[in-house]
């Protein structure tokens, strides 16, 4: 009983310790790493070598999305009212569960340290809010980062792989990858490669989340599968299915890049995901929407689903995350609002919009 | 032949240009003021009964709608108001049947409070191009410097609207807060709410951007301390603190010191809050309490 349990909070039960029984597994963190992806895949699947048409076959094996099912369970789970000291915990949960994000073309090293200083002091006139888990830029960005933060606990996350596009040789996503973890990187975000996955060459990306994840090293890797390009609900669970069982650690809706990004089913999709995912090989993988949650009441619907989905052992930031710049501010204002019993404003939070200096 | 069924309006909020109903879903009746000789209070609507969520929310649209307002030309805003009095005037008839029904008038005498308040509004929009030359100017110094003064909006402000006046004063104390780039969350008169939404139906149909003014209905000693708590409101008048129920100014202007909002107190002296008369033509106070004044010192060349 290493890992899982020591790392979920407290309070919460050890799995398997209260409700239904589950399927018995044994427990630990992704073990992916330890193992040749392509050999654990070809045991998970059952097959003598891992061809395109074995992955196909297999991931168009898992069962369909109910479209109208999902929404609706959606919609349903979003109606829970949240209040009073769950609303403070959901907060503090939330805001602890950011990456805290500038994906710009226009970043500068100013801005990447301001909001590295943001991440360290969220809110300077309440310091007991708690920070976010990252912050998460440019590759190329990451050193400015690091000066602030240091070893202060909040991890630097930085895309890679020819984000948010993904459209580059797998050589150079590959030294991007590379470029990035040298550059000081605990945890990457890597784009999949949506046109060979609509196109139905599931090997190649597979073996690209593997190199990739190989090139990380020690870093945690975040595989966003740009939900909003994968147009089903199927797409997005054999998506999912795919980056788990190429090694990910994370599994990501989206670059934030394109419209509609982060909705409720489909994270409910990847939670599905990662719950059965667990129940069938033992490990753990992280889920993180993007983009479009902006306000602390969308941040707790979605905790809302990871309890419901997931289950309690999804609900901290190592294995849950928003990917997210404004939401934190919004957070910070219910956070106010919830100390002081006043309503608060912009002028008592950072003004995080860009400077255009 | 049967007789038509009504078509009863439903009286509600105007957010942000919108007209929801309140978040809390309640409503409260709205009987006409005592008049002739009928005993038992005739009833006139239900109005939508805000919550602190609701000003919430109005606060949240009058922020937005702030800098483009502010940011209009002055001749701009002084057009569009204008404007409204024109609706204003081409819905006389209504605003006339509601101040009766409020404030239990003859019909004589409603049809002059509501020219007075169509003559109050047209008076405001005529100084959005005006005040600035009145109450700015270029300043003398001891130095090779211009130094001009110029007045500004404060921002968002919270109106506590008379309770007695419900046309004209509603005019006289929102008029004077938009002119000058302002955008406002109006707390309408708790017992007479319904000219405060006609003006709002007025604001809706003319030029004037969604979220400049706000009007909430309901009850004032509910709402209005959590406007004057709220941290993003920049100023607050009191004047409908005078004769509303259970609402302290004093507790009003405390709660508003703590972001240093301006307070506009209501009229009277003492702790006693007195409705003022809305009929006399006003001063620039209203406007100037919710001006600032931004002062540049420009370097002038030998």
């Amino acid at each position: 009983m290493t890992g899982l349990a020591s790392r979920s909070r407290p309070e919460v039960p050890a799995p398997g310790s209260v409700g239904p029984p589950r399927r018995p597994y044994t427990l630990g963190v992704s073990t992916a790493t330890d193992l040749d992806p392509t050999a654990r895949a070809r045991d998970i699947l059952g097959v003598s070598r891992l061809t395109n048409s074995a992955l196909t076959g297999w991931l168009h094996g898992l069962p369909g999305v109910d479209q109208v099912g999902c929404e609706a369970r959606a919609a349903a789970l979003s109606t829970r009212s949240i209040k009073t000291t769950s609303k403070a915990w959901a907060i503090d949960t939330a805001i602890s569960m950011i990456d805290l994000t500038t994906l710009e073309g226009a970043d500068t090293p100013g801005k990447v340290r301001g909001l590295a200083t943001r991440a360290l002091v969220p809110d300077p006139s309440d310091l007991s809010t708690p920070s976010p888990a990252a912050v998460c830029v440019y590759g190329d960005m990451v050193p400015f980062a690091r000066e602030v933060i240091g070893d202060r606990g909040v991890n630097i996350a930085a895309v890679a792989t020819a984000f948010p596009s993904g459209r580059a040789s797998r050589a150079v996503k590959l030294a991007d990858t590379r470029d990035a973890v040298e550059n000081g990187a605990d945890e990457i975000d890597m784009v999949i490669d949506r046109g060979a996955f609509l196109a139905g060459d599931y090997l190649s990306v597979f073996r690209e989340i593997a190199e990739t994840k190989e090139a990380c090293g020690d870093a945690r890797l975040k595989v966003i599968m740009e939900t909003g390009e994968l147009v089903t609900y199927d797409n997005v669970r054999r998506a999912s299915w795919l980056s788990m069982l190429a090694g990910g650690d994370f599994i990501k809706t989206s670059t934030g890049k394109i419209s509609p990004a982060a909705t409720l089913p489909v994270t409910l999709v990847m939670l599905e995901a990662v719950r059965d995912w667990r129940d069938a090989t033992g490990e753990m993988v992280g889920v993180k929407p993007a983009g479009g949650i902006r306000t602390s009441k969308d941040a707790i619907k979605f905790l809302v689903t990871v309890s419901e989905v997931a289950g309690e052992d999804w609900l901290t930031n190592e294995w849950f995350r928003f990917g997210a710049s404004s939401l934190l501010n919004d957070l910070v204002l219910q956070r106010q609002k919830m100390t002081t019993g006043a309503y608060s404003g912009a002028d008592y939070v950072a003004d995080d919009a860009p400077s255009g200096y | 032949m049967s007789a038509r069924v009504d078509v009863r309006k439903t009286y509600k909020l105007y957010i942000g240009g919108k007209f929801p109903r309140s978040e809390s879903g309640r409503s409260y009746e709205v009987m006409a003021a005592p008049s002739g000789r009928r005993a038992t209070p005739r009833f006139l609507a239900n109005a939508a009964m805000g919550s602190r969520k609701d000003a919430r929310d109005a606060v949240v649209a009058a922020r937005k709608a702030q800098p483009g307002w502010a940011g209009a030309t002055a001749y701009n805003r002084g057009q569009v108001l204008y404007r409204v009095a024109e609706v204003m005037e081409g819905r006389r008839a209504q605003l006339v049947q509601d101040v009766r029904d409020s404030e239990g008038l003859t019909p004589a005498r409603a049809e002059a409070v509501v020219s007075a308040a169509i003559d109050r509004w047209v008076w405001y929009a005529g100084w959005s191009d005006k005040y600035a030359q009145v109450l700015g100017g270029l300043n003398p110094v001891a130095g090779p410097y211009f130094d001009i003064s110029a007045p500004e909006p404060t921002g968002v402000v919270a109106v506590l609207a008379p309770q007695a006046s419900s046309l004209l004063g509603l005019v006289s104390v929102v008029a004077p807060v938009v002119v000058s780039g302002n955008t406002c969350v109006v707390l309408a008169s708790e017992d007479r709410p319904l000219p405060a939404i006609d003006l709002a139906e007025c604001l809706a149909t003319s030029d004037v951007p969604g979220g400049v003014v706000n009007v909430v209905t309901g009850r004032t000693a509910e709402v209005a301390p959590w406007l004057a708590s709220h941290r993003d409101v920049n100023a607050i008048d009191l004047t409908g603190a005078a004769g509303a129920d259970g609402v302290e100014w004093g507790d009003l202007e405390l709660a508003a010191a703590d972001n240093l909002k301006r307070v506009l107190r209501p009229g009277g002296s003492g702790t006693e809050a007195v409705e003022p008369d809305f009929e006399a033509t006003p001063d620039l106070g209203r406007m100037t309490a919710f001006l600032e004044t931004k002062t540049v010192w420009h370097p002038k060349g030998r």
